[in-house]
């Protein structure tokens, strides 16, 4: 049996963080739980957060569940998840910049050049272009899981376009409408100038061709996305325009939105949709979401793309391995935070490990994400574990394999009350000219009783996270 | 601001005021259907409404007869009917959803609310429902999201653009309703001026909210040509063709100056606003009514494409 850290209880009793909470959590009688879970839900339908989930068909309208019981870090455990996040958010940007330039950790032999040049999401077409203030991902989300008071992992990293960060604001939106004398009691950090962070770091990457203050836009797939709510949401509360690919066009050196006074510049693009479907030109010419000519503006400097295109290469499962040493490589420092010890498949002798102790891990697609096409080794039955097998044994190069990691746990509203249940953690560093992390981040809770996977698709809630002020 | 958010803001307005129209057809079908079907050259009440909605042979071959209870299905709940109330919130909606950012909390939360409500309507068992609460509901939802509008919108060009939409719909609808006349009674002389062609003219009144207002503005006999005058000429209605022409050109004046350039689409609405302007009542039963109104409803659409054309299709330089 595997002893899981409760980061509420220890065998000292509470934990100071959560000691509020508990008076809190005691005397909330059961009739009043059930009318706030409501009321919150309620808001939740009206504010409009939903989320579709791919392929499922059913209720397009579908919430998150939200649970009402927060999680919370004391001031000292923040800070030092803080300086480990903005420590990886740099590596992570310095081994783009290094790729896209002379490649100099792989000519010294550090990651094995294959995994970084054959790989799917090294973008040929921007190789040799330094995106403005050499930055490639002003976004990363860094999913993080604990085991113990001080232990914890990185999961993974997300480069791209994180998603999940209006959850973040909205739990906190919500929680202080409905318990305002919780945050009488606590002193918790906020989190509310994550918009007005996000658009100066947009802003501070806008390219040198464009003078005056930068028109910054979000740029959406559309409204059928299953993140659209997300796109708007920080559109408005960054006050810049929700684009879709139809709204932009190329003339001459830059990029236009199309408004109702006629052209207007656009300067940097916070985009939302993939790499192929940017710009039909140069990916996937049969994109309609994009902008055809967008990235030869791009190329000569007229346009700022935030995440650059290419920057999927630092967040692919197999480079994961390896971000250790884009610490120690690029920053002459040690890793604050750890990863969770990785098999990598396509070693043969990691793969013989593997398949010799399926029951007992986690097996991933190096490309895959959602939780889905993975294994759990010790929830999988006898079937699963033998279908995976042979998945293994004939594409090793697809997948990696983690020790089934003890979860934390964190008090969570159930139907019997309140009771354990697994977390993890996506905080989100914004880097531009300078590096910003608001004190909080997306907690991910797995509802179900013991389960592990905490994906809003396979049914996981969120909570809101507290950091408390020193 | 966006051509496409504008275009979502306009068709916002357009399917509210439609939803809103849809109800209006329903109210004025039950009314009409109350009274005892007297004598020849009727055609059946109800057979009329889906004319002057231009989707009888869509509701022929769907439903076939045009029975109370399929045309309440097709006028509220249908959503393969365009013109539907359901079908015209649930887009109302969809484009509030698009352009979230360009609408206030309180816009938002109303239109999503009706949105809301409408998917319990459509649960509720239909024996549980007559046709006035669908009417009442449908009514009581478009005013509450238009109060929102009027009273915690930016007076920008958001505000602008929901306003074109809402008059030039309004517009187009109010002729249609009032064709509903033509349709219901062939204008056969021994009709007119009868209690049953009075009758009528009430009902329309009553459809568009305006019987107690008629009285007030002109006290007396109701006449045809008292009420077309009320329902067309006549600036205090606020439903009358030359009040929403006359809105309608607030709106695009106000975006003209705002964006310092004249359109086509302003030009065709002032021109309309002075033809009517110079309107006398006996000119229109002179053309014939459903004449008038065809060509009003011609030149609606003429506008609504210019204004299309001068500011929602992102061509604009």
């Amino acid at each position: 049996m595997i002893d899981f850290f409760n980061e509420m209880y220890d065998a000292g009793g509470v934990r100071p963080p959560y000691a509020k909470l508990r008076d809190w959590m005691d005397t909330m009688p059961a009739e009043l739980r059930s009318l706030k879970q409501a009321e919150a839900e309620a808001l939740f339908r009206r504010i409009g957060i939903t989320f579709a989930v791919y392929g499922e068909g059913g209720d397009p309208d579908r919430l998150i569940p939200f649970d009402m019981f927060p999680r919370v870090f004391a001031h000292a455990e923040w800070r030092r998840l803080e300086r480990g996040i903005k420590q990886r958010a740099r590596a992570l940007n310095a081994f783009l910049a290094d790729v896209y330039d002379r490649g100099e950790i792989v000519r010294a032999g550090r990651i094995p050049k294959r995994l970084v040049y054959l790989n799917e999401a090294y973008e040929k077409a921007v190789a040799g272009i330094r995106p403005p203030k050499g930055v490639y991902s002003h976004i990363v989300g860094i999913d993080l899981v604990r085991t113990g008071p001080d232990e914890f992992y990185v999961l993974e990293d997300n480069c791209r376009t994180p998603s999940g960060v209006s959850y973040m604001l909205e739990n906190r939106e919500i929680m202080m409408r409905m318990f305002p004398d919780l945050f009488g009691a606590n002193r918790i950090e906020p989190v509310d100038s994550y918009p007005s962070l996000l658009r100066r770091t947009l802003a501070s990457v806008a390219p040198e061709k464009c003078p005056g203050d930068p028109t910054v836009v979000i740029l959406t797939p559309g409204h059928f996305n299953s993140a659209y709510y997300e796109h708007s949401f920080l559109a408005d509360l960054m006050g810049v325009e929700l684009v879709e690919g139809q709204d932009l066009f190329v003339e001459g050196e830059h990029v236009w939105m199309r408004t109702t006074r006629g052209p207007e510049r656009v300067d940097v693009i916070y985009r939302r949709i993939d790499d192929p479907f940017l710009d039909p030109l140069c990916f996937r010419p049969d994109s309609m979401l994009g902008v055809p000519g967008l990235m030869d503006v791009y190329r000569a400097g007229g346009v700022a793309i935030a995440s650059a295109p290419g920057a999927g290469v630092a967040d692919d499962k197999a480079i994961y391995c390896y971000v250790p040493e884009m610490v120690r490589f690029y920053l002459g420092e040690e890793p604050i935070l750890e990863n969770v010890p990785t098999w990598q498949c396509a070693k043969p002798d990691e793969l013989k490990h593997v398949l010799a102790n399926l029951p007992e891990l986690v097996v991933k697609e190096v490309h895959g994400s959602g939780g889905y096409g993975m294994l759990v080794g010790p929830k999988a039955s006898k079937e699963q574990i033998e279908a995976f097998r042979a998945k293994l044994t004939e594409q090793p190069h697809n997948y990696i394999a983690q020790p089934t990691l003890a979860l934390s746990t964190v008090p969570t509203f159930v139907e019997e009350g309140v009771a354990p249940r697994h977390v993890d953690l996506r905080p989100y560093c914004l880097v531009g000219e300078r590096i910003e992390l608001v004190p909080g981040g997306l907690t991910r809770v797995a509802l179900t009783e013991g389960s592990l996977v905490v994906n809003s698709s396979q049914g996981g809630g969120v909570k809101d996270t507290w950091v408390m002020a020193e | 601001m966006l051509s496409r958010t504008a275009s979502n803001l306009y068709w916002l307005a357009r399917y509210m005021e439609r939803a809103e129209t849809a109800a209006r057809f329903l109210e004025v079908g039950a009314r009409i259907a109350l009274v005892p079907n007297v004598g020849h050259g009727y055609r059946n009440e109800w057979d009329a409404l889906l004319r002057a909605a231009g989707t009888s042979i869509q509701f022929a071959q769907k439903y076939g007869e045009p029975i109370q209870r399929n045309i309440e299905s097709h006028f509220f709940f249908d959503q393969e009917n365009e013109s539907s109330v359901a079908a015209c919130l649930t887009r109302a909606r969809e484009n509030g959803r698009i352009v979230r950012t360009a609408l206030t909390a309180q816009v938002w939360d109303a239109l999503n609310t009706a949105y809301q409500e409408l998917r319990e309507l459509e649960r509720t068992p239909r024996s549980e429902l007559s046709l006035s609460q669908l009417t009442d509901w449908t009514m009581r939802t478009t005013a509450l999201i238009r109060g929102t509008i009027d009273s915690t919108q930016l007076r920008n060009d958001n505000y602008d653009f929901l306003h074109v939409g809402y008059h030039l719909e309004r517009a187009d609808n109010t002729a249609r309703l009032l064709d509903v006349k033509y349709y219901v009674l062939l204008p056969q002389v021994e009709f007119v001026g009868s209690g049953l062609d009075n009758y009528q003219w009430m009902t329309l009144l009553r459809a568009m909210s305006a019987h107690r207002a008629f009285h007030w503005a002109y006290g007396g006999e109701v006449t045809a040509a008292r009420i077309a005058h009320f329902l067309i000429l006549n600036p205090q209605c606020p439903r009358a063709l030359i009040t929403c022409v006359d809105g309608l050109n607030t709106h695009l004046e106000r975006l003209g100056r705002g964006y310092g350039r004249r359109t086509p689409a302003q030009s065709a609405a002032r021109q309309m606003l002075a033809r009517l302007a110079e309107t006398e009542v006996a000119e229109i039963f002179d053309v014939g009514l459903h004449e008038f109104l065809s060509r009003f409803i011609d030149e609606v659409g003429a506008v609504g494409q210019k204004v299309h054309d001068s500011y929602l299709s992102g061509d604009v330089r």
